[in-house]
């Protein structure tokens, strides 16, 4: 089973959340203001890339593939990454990957790590987790550096300060930034200045890093990490140990295969062309970059997701975060009403096919299945499928007596057509509760009227027409 | 020249419910196109709100295949519940372990179709004749774009229709937040997306709202209502129907 921070089990379900962030005027702002930027990037670029379509099924197909035969492309992954100088470790669940980590930490002496922005770490609760160990953990791209100082949680998968504006990011840094600048304005050239100077001492002086990776290449055991700022090839170079934990679902199976996926990912992802930073390392390069290098292959509930026949489909996602950008709901929501560390579209279907639906019944339902979601995705997941088929998996493993008992008997009204004639009699009721119903309809009247009933069904005019 | 075709209406719950005006249309419209429309009284519903709610209803898709299965072609005024149709329909039979029902299932949703696309692509015409000299903005609805892919045939015929101002909708993309029991589940997520959705119809300065499904139109048209914003909403079937001699 799954263990770490993939759900915040302290946090109410999405509903409670969402009413909240929804009322945060500066959080809709800002929400609204980076997704418009990135979908548009995003489209500008798809639009000019003629095979896209064919790329998002090669995308899906490779991934699929893979899914297939996990058990093989692992073990050829092991073995061609053991071959040049990596250690493989294998982690059922959070609490063995963590523990995995913090004991390589503990074996090198040290007690600072910097390192790579990595969803599968929050995922794990490492930074947490070393911290208990007294081991600490230096964030070291931009934005969750900004996260992580102001001790909150990411909420979007590839820009986790998306909710946070620059003036916002300025408090933020004069606060808790060690050495940030007294007259530090809200530029955003002189607030990556500041981070800049404190992160180059951290990338200079620590020996250890952790990150997760994108790709990890089972035909010459390489692990790919893309990024945007350039922290993560230090990390990736500079220290002397490296242990990256990386999801049994990374797998792609030859390296040729990037050709498809390095066209996907940057284009999804942050509207680019190219990622400005790929980095790929294969085991330990002789005097070249870290000597140590550690693999940890973790489960977590990827198993469980892929013995799911609709729900593996989502196993193929490489954490563009697209679905989060065109998202309406994540758009009015922010990523941390869906109390996960996957949030979105993908989160909805990813958290409970990992966990298991009783643990995070809500989040199916965070979504008006507008499908935008699966249109964008590069590699095909029916997203909307996945959810409504996640939803008949909610309601059988937790009984809502009242909810049951409509939808029994809304079934049983449309189930004959003397039944039907004489439920439509009733609708005429509803004109006494159009401006305010009782509940559940009452959260519709709340702010929107219902119809004004007709004097008779269609099938009462029909009939009338048939046979005057 | 083709054998007369046997066309059945499915007018959805909704419709046959709340909204008869749309399946009137939808008769008057095909009628004047020279089909002879019948409407087996055995329909209820496609049983979509229930399966997207969590409740798979096979019993509801076999009334489906046993109303429908003997048409050439089944017309649905609603993207949404075709959608359905064709997209969920054999899988919840599969579902329920029951094979044969899911491949009659299939071969029913294959001759079932959301109105534009029976109008363009069985009947092959884009300009019905209609007449609607109303100032008219276009919402295309999620399922009908992104399930059935009526791409453009809606605004093709609305194009055609005589007297019409169409403007276009702004962000018309973006969902109206309805989304069905979505909207009860998690009321201020949709009435965030609602208020966008108001805000974008105002912009436009239309007098009549439409699109190819009742159900968005009850959610958009509810909001707009309560504010009493003065637009109103109607189904593609009510303008295409239109005529100097019968006016929506």
């Amino acid at each position: 089973m799954t263990s770490g921070e993939l759900i915040w089990t302290d946090d109410p379900p999405f509903p409670e959340n969402a009413q909240r962030a929804v009322e945060d005027s500066q959080l809709r702002r800002n929400l609204r203001k980076a997704t418009a930027t990135i979908r548009e990037r995003r489209a500008g670029l798809v639009a000019e890339t003629p095979d896209w379509q064919e790329l998002r099924r090669a995308g899906a197909a490779i991934k699929d593939e893979t899914l297939h035969h996990l058990d093989a492309y692992l073990e050829r992954f092991e073995r061609n990454a053991t071959q040049q100088g990596a250690h493989i470790h294998w982690a059922r669940d959070a609490d063995e990957a963590t523990g995995i980590v913090t004991q390589l930490v503990h074996r090198t002496g040290q007690t600072e790590v910097i390192k790579v922005k990595s969803m599968v770490t929050q995922e794990i609760g490492l930074v947490n987790a070393l911290e208990r160990a007294g081991i600490t953990a230096h964030e070291t791209d931009f934005a969750e550096l900004i996260v992580q100082l102001a001790h909150d949680r990411p909420s979007h998968i590839v820009v986790p300060a998306i909710h946070k504006n620059r003036a916002e990011i300025r408090r933020i840094f004069l606060d808790h930034l060690p050495d940030a600048p007294k007259d530090l304005t809200d530029d955003p050239h002189a607030l990556a200045e500041a981070a800049r100077l404190y992160l180059r001492k951290l990338f200079l002086t620590t020996k250890t890093a952790v990150s997760g990776a994108n790709f990890a290449i089972a035909e010459t055991g390489g692990l790919l990490v893309a990024e945007s700022e350039g922290n993560g090839r230090m990390c990736l170079t500079l220290p002397e140990t490296l242990i990256s934990v990386v999801g049994i679902e990374k797998l792609i199976p030859t390296f040729r295969d990037l050709e498809v996926f390095l066209q996907l990912l940057p284009r999804s992802a942050t509207g680019e062309r190219m990622n400005p930073y790929n980095s790929i390392w294969t085991g330990v390069s002789e005097n070249d970059g870290p000597q140590s290098v550690h693999i940890i292959l973790l489960d977590n509930g990827r198993t469980k997701a892929l013995a799911d026949n609709t729900g593996r489909q989502a196993l193929r996602c490489i954490r563009c975060a697209a679905c989060l950008n065109v998202c309406p709901v994540y758009e009015r929501t922010g990523g941390h009403a869906y109390g996960a560390t996957y949030p979105g579209p993908i989160g909805a279907i990813l958290t409970p096919l990992m966990a298991g639906v009783e643990h995070a019944p809500e989040l199916p339902f965070a979504s008006s299945l507008c499908g935008a979601c699966y249109e964008v995705c590069p590699v095909e997941i029916d997203i909307p499928t996945v959810l409504v088929k996640l939803r008949h998996d909610a309601v059988q493993a937790k009984k809502h007596k009242a909810q049951d008992a409509t939808f029994a008997a809304a079934a049983s009204a449309m189930g004959g057509r003397r039944r039907w004639s004489a439920a439509l009699k009733t609708a005429r009721l509803m004109r006494f509760v159009r401006h305010a119903a009782p509940p559940p309809l009452s959260n519709w009247t709340a702010t929107r009227d219902l119809p004004d009933p007709p004097p008779e069904p269609f099938r009462d005019w029909w009939s009338k027409r048939r046979s005057p | 020249m083709m054998q007369a075709m046997r066309v059945a209406l499915f007018a959805t719950c909704l419709v046959d419910a709340l909204f008869p005006d749309a399946g009137k249309a939808t008769v008057q419209l095909l009628e004047r196109l020279g089909q002879t429309v019948e409407f087996p009284l055995e329909q209820t519903c496609c049983g979509q709100m229930h399966a997207n709610s969590g409740y798979f209803e096979p019993k509801l898709v076999r009334r489906y295949v046993d109303t429908f299965g003997e048409y050439d072609a089944i017309v649905v005024p609603s993207g949404s519940c075709a959608g359905a149709i064709r997209h969920q329909h054999a899988m919840i039979a599969k579902n329920a372990h029951d094979d044969p029902l899911s491949a009659r299932a299939q071969a029913t949703a294959d001759k079932t179709f959301e109105l534009s696309q029976f109008l363009i692509d069985v009947l092959h015409t884009d300009d019905v004749g209609a007449y609607f000299p109303h100032r008219v903005t276009y919402h295309p609805t999620c399922h009908s774009v992104r399930m059935l892919n009526v791409g453009d045939r809606p605004l093709r015929l609305l194009g055609n229709v005589r007297g019409i101002e169409l403007v276009d909708l702004p962000q018309q993309d973006e969902c109206c937040g309805f989304g069905g029991t979505f909207s009860i589940k998690n009321p201020d997520v949709s009435a965030a997306m609602l208020a966008d959705k108001m805000e974008a119809v105002m912009q436009t300065g239309a007098e009549v709202l439409c699109a190819g499904d009742r159900s968005c139109l009850m959610h958009i048209g509810g909001g707009l209502e309560r504010i009493r914003a003065g637009v109103k909403t109607l189904h593609l079937a009510e303008i295409l129907a239109s005529t100097e001699e019968a006016p929506a």
